[in-house]
């Protein structure tokens, strides 16, 4: 693979780990247990029922916190440079800093070319991060917990990386799935491989968001349901597990953020330079 | 799996439109423009202010030196002053001298000449007093007068340091 993916391993993990836990929460049921469903907090529940031009385009709990991921980066990032003090303010330097982790970010990964499509970066960043950590409010939804928006924001990603690629090299950008210095007898079967590991992309790079935060979500809800479950006496030590694994989940909200912004530059500085 | 629910794709997706394009507008055209501003006027000003102040830096070194130089040259001005001075000194006292040497010098050659004229004077006296002594003495031994010049001719040798007897006999 061409790319270090970074998060594959922590999302093949929670993946795995979510796996069980599935299988002891349906067998827990069947059991007849009260145990609460552990994937019940990522149903989509239809607020305002919109339809426009056939499509359903439902005012959703999803929406509601999209928006409220939306509210409150543009509200942070606007109030607090509102003063635009030449010495910041806290919040201001809070907002400088954000800025400069991700304008190094692309700088360090794309180049000075890469600027360009900075606020793209900027932006895809600061929504999943947002969209992560509010996830982590008891009682909130987490967006970035399903593969539709997941896979939506890998596509744009996907399809704008592509699309500059062909605009930046025309039909030689096709000579970035041949590589050089290969025999060719080789590239029969090379040729196939680079194409395939690059229409995956966007499946890995959805999956591992995906993946992450519902792993996670579901952990802490079968964990809470534990703590209920075993009472005063014996909810102690799930309790303790889960205030380590939020501080955990926090973390993660946070570098799968990190990680979807850095691929997107990754794919991005591969488009534009064509690096093999 | 809520997440496989296929109904509930399209209100997602177009929420997601909706959300993410309403963020990337509010960060590309106010939020990221005006940190940028900020951050690229923070960078000039410092720019500007570190170049001020080795502007600054490089007169201070000037002045420094243009007054050091100034200060070598008083002292050099000072000290060729000061050996003028002492030259100027040195001479004077020097003419003073050398007046004065000349003064005392006059007045001892002078002293010397009024002794030199009493010595001889006082030497013309002791001859005239030699002969009268030398007359007189004769006289009394022998009661004859002695002519001058015969006086003259014996005095001569003691007034040459011969010893008189030799003359006389």
């Amino acid at each position: 693979m061409r790319v270090a993916e970074t998060g594959e391993g922590m999302g093949a993990q929670h993946e795995s780990i979510t796996n069980t836990i599935l299988a002891a929460a349906e067998a827990g049921e069947a059991g007849g247990a009260s145990m609460p469903d552990p994937m019940h907090q990522f149903e989509i529940k239809r607020l305002v029922p919109i339809e426009l031009f056939g499509i359903d385009a439902s005012f959703t709990n999803s929406s509601l916190w999209m928006l409220i991921a939306v509210a409150l980066v543009a509200g942070f990032f606007i109030l607090s440079m509102r003063g635009r003090a030449l010495v910041p303010t806290r919040t201001q330097s809070v907002a400088e800093l954000a800025y400069e982790f991700v304008a190094s970010m692309v700088r360090d990964n794309v180049g000075t070319e890469g600027m360009r499509y900075f606020p793209f970066i900027f932006t895809l960043f600061m929504f999943i991060l947002a969209a992560n950590m509010l996830g982590m409010v008891p009682y909130s939804f987490t967006v970035t917990s399903h593969i539709i928006v997941t896979f939506a924001l890998a596509a744009v990603v996907f399809i704008g990386v592509t699309v500059i690629g062909f605009i930046r090299h025309g039909l030689g950008f096709l000579r970035f799935f041949v590589p050089s210095g290969v025999p060719a007898p080789m590239l029969v079967l090379l040729v196939p491989i680079e194409l395939i590991s690059y229409l995956t992309r966007p499946m890995s790079l959805s999956v591992r968001l995906f993946a992450n935060m519902m792993a996670g979500h579901t952990m802490l809800k079968v964990f809470g349901g534990f703590v209920v479950g075993l009472g005063i006496l014996g909810g102690w030590a799930p309790l303790a597990f889960m205030v380590a694994f939020t501080g955990l989940e926090v973390l993660v909200a946070f570098l799968q953020a990190y990680v979807f912004a850095v691929l997107t530059c990754l794919y991005l500085n591969d488009a534009l330079h064509m690096h093999h | 799996m809520p997440q496989l629910e296929i109904g509930d794709f399209a209100p997602q997706l177009v929420w997601l439109a909706i959300s993410f394009i309403t963020l990337y507008v509010l960060m590309a055209r106010v939020a990221l423009p005006r940190i940028g501003d900020v951050l690229n006027q923070r960078r000039e000003r410092i720019d500007r202010d570190i170049a001020e102040a080795e502007r600054l830096k490089a007169e201070t070194e000037r002045a420094l030196q243009a007054y050091e130089r100034e200060l070598a040259e008083a002292r050099a001005r000072a000290h060729k002053i000061a050996r003028e001075a002492r030259e100027k000194l040195d001479a004077e006292v020097a003419g003073e001298r050398a007046k004065v040497e000349a003064e005392i010098a006059a007045k001892m050659a002078e002293a010397e000449a009024r002794i030199a004229e009493a010595k001889a004077k006082a030497m013309a006296e002791v001859d005239e007093i030699a002969r009268e002594a030398a007359s007189a003495i004769v006289a009394q031994l022998i009661s004859v007068p002695v002519a001058g010049d015969e006086l003259e001719k014996a005095l001569a040798p003691a007034k040459s340091g011969t010893p008189a007897f030799a003359a006389i006999k």
